[in-house]
């Protein structure tokens, strides 16, 4: 075990260095499809939080107890449950989002972000490794979703969390908040992050 | 003798349920922490999309103006939701009808529910019909998925007011130069396919229900 990365070094490599979007490129259905709104991409990202810190926690308290052939099962089993308890969650207590967010909700079970976690560390690693590992790579999550949604909300609708920003003389650029706005402001972003890590280099 | 144990401890370890033993304990473990959350919360849930309905019943029946006029003077409507059951020729469908009464017992009017496919997805919307079954007294969309920016304007307020007192007794007509007629709805530049859905729910609904609301309304 002593050439995986500590606790910490999770967290940290989580936000920026592997930043789930931007550097793995995982989780992306939610990535495109809620992200025309900062309301419904936060949702978003707290339910991934929610969901993969549950899941990654689980996974390694029965990590010793996995199969090699059965363990992808018992990661779609873990993260279902907790999927579906977020979805119940959300139902109940924020009754208009859970509509807004629609089916996006139960396809973070097929997010390839949560399971790749699960299989990378937490099935490897310890209880606390895992959940630190989930808590850094939910805030990279936040953080790009955060990202393209601020850009295709203030353009598309002129305003940030459905609040007026821009002057009323803003022509909204309704195709930021249809899917090929998603497709532009993802692709650009990505261009962008890819421009600056060659620059550094 | 040994080599036969060993082969029947080999098949024993290699048996598909045993190997699956932690898969079945965890299924069986989330299963019963689901059906706990699902008890918890399904009432909520429940009474969440029931709350929405009859929220916007009044506005649906009285119109905005009225239905805040009369939530401020402190009096509510008496709502009471009941199912109208349509023959068809091979199928029986059903509507959910809410039938809205002032506190005199005098009758305001219904509201139907209903649904049907829009351009993206299922449209579902409430109708307002007014007591006498003549004409439509509001619309209100419950969900939908049409396009954002074009086909998702059936839910503005605006568009919407189009339906007030439109006739019930015979069906709207979607037009796209803004003419003017007794069932004329005006498109949604844009958006003609969802235009025509939301007026065809309305339509199928009010021919399906008016005839039974009329008859109701004679006992």
């Amino acid at each position: 075990m002593a050439d995986q990365p500590t606790a910490l070094e999770r967290f940290v490599q989580g936000i920026l260095p592997e930043n789930p979007v931007y550097r793995q490129l995982l989780g992306m259905c939610p990535t495109l499809a809620v992200t025309n709104g900062m309301k419904p991409a936060m949702t978003m990202a707290c339910s991934v939080a929610f969901v993969m810190l549950c899941a990654n926690v689980v996974t390694s308290l029965i990590r010793g107890l996995l199969k090699p052939h059965l363990r992808i099962v018992v990661f779609t089993l873990t993260i279902a449950t907790f999927v579906t308890i977020a979805d119940r969650v959300l139902a109940a207590y924020l009754y208009q989002m859970s509509k807004t967010l629609g089916p996006y909700i139960p396809l973070i079970i097929v997010n390839c972000l949560i399971i790749c976690r699960c299989e990378v560390c937490a099935s490897k690693q310890s209880v606390f490794t895992a959940a630190s590992d989930a808590v850094g790579q939910s805030i990279g999550f936040a953080l790009a979703l955060a990202s393209i949604a601020v850009v295709r909300e203030l353009l598309g609708t002129g305003g940030l969390f459905g609040i007026a920003i821009l002057p009323a003389a803003w022509p909204d650029w309704v195709i930021m908040v249809l899917p090929p706005g998603a497709f532009i402001t993802l692709g650009l972003l990505l261009g962008c992050v890819n421009w600056l890590e060659m620059r550094r280099s | 003798m040994d080599d036969t144990t060993s082969e029947k401890r080999e098949r024993f370890q290699n048996n598909n349920l045993l190997q699956a033993w932690l898969v079945i304990t965890l299924a069986l473990i989330f299963g019963i922490a689901l059906a706990g959350v699902q008890a918890a919360l399904g009432p909520k849930i429940e009474a969440n999309k029931i709350k929405e309905t009859m929220e916007r019943v009044p506005e649906v029946v009285l119109g905005l103006e009225s239905a805040q006029k009369l939530a401020a003077s402190g009096e509510s409507l008496n709502i009471q939701s009941r199912i109208i059951e349509v023959d068809k020729k091979n199928k029986k469908k059903f509507y959910t009808v809410y039938e809205a009464r002032f506190q005199d017992n005098a009758l305001a009017g219904w509201v139907a529910k209903a649904g049907g496919q829009g351009y993206a997805d299922k449209i579902e919307l409430l109708v307002g019909i007014d007591a006498l079954a003549e004409n439509i007294t509001g619309l209100f969309i419950l969900d939908q998925k049409e396009t954002p920016g074009l086909g998702n304007k059936i839910s503005d307020t605006a568009w919407r007011n189009q339906f007030i007192d439109k006739p019930a007794t015979s069906p709207l007509v979607v037009v796209k130069d803004k003419s003017k007629g007794a069932s004329n709805i005006d498109a949604i530049s844009g958006a003609t396919i969802s235009s025509v859905s939301v007026c065809g729910i309305i339509n199928q609904t009010v021919s399906d229900i008016g005839p039974q609301l009329t008859s109701t309304k004679k006992e």
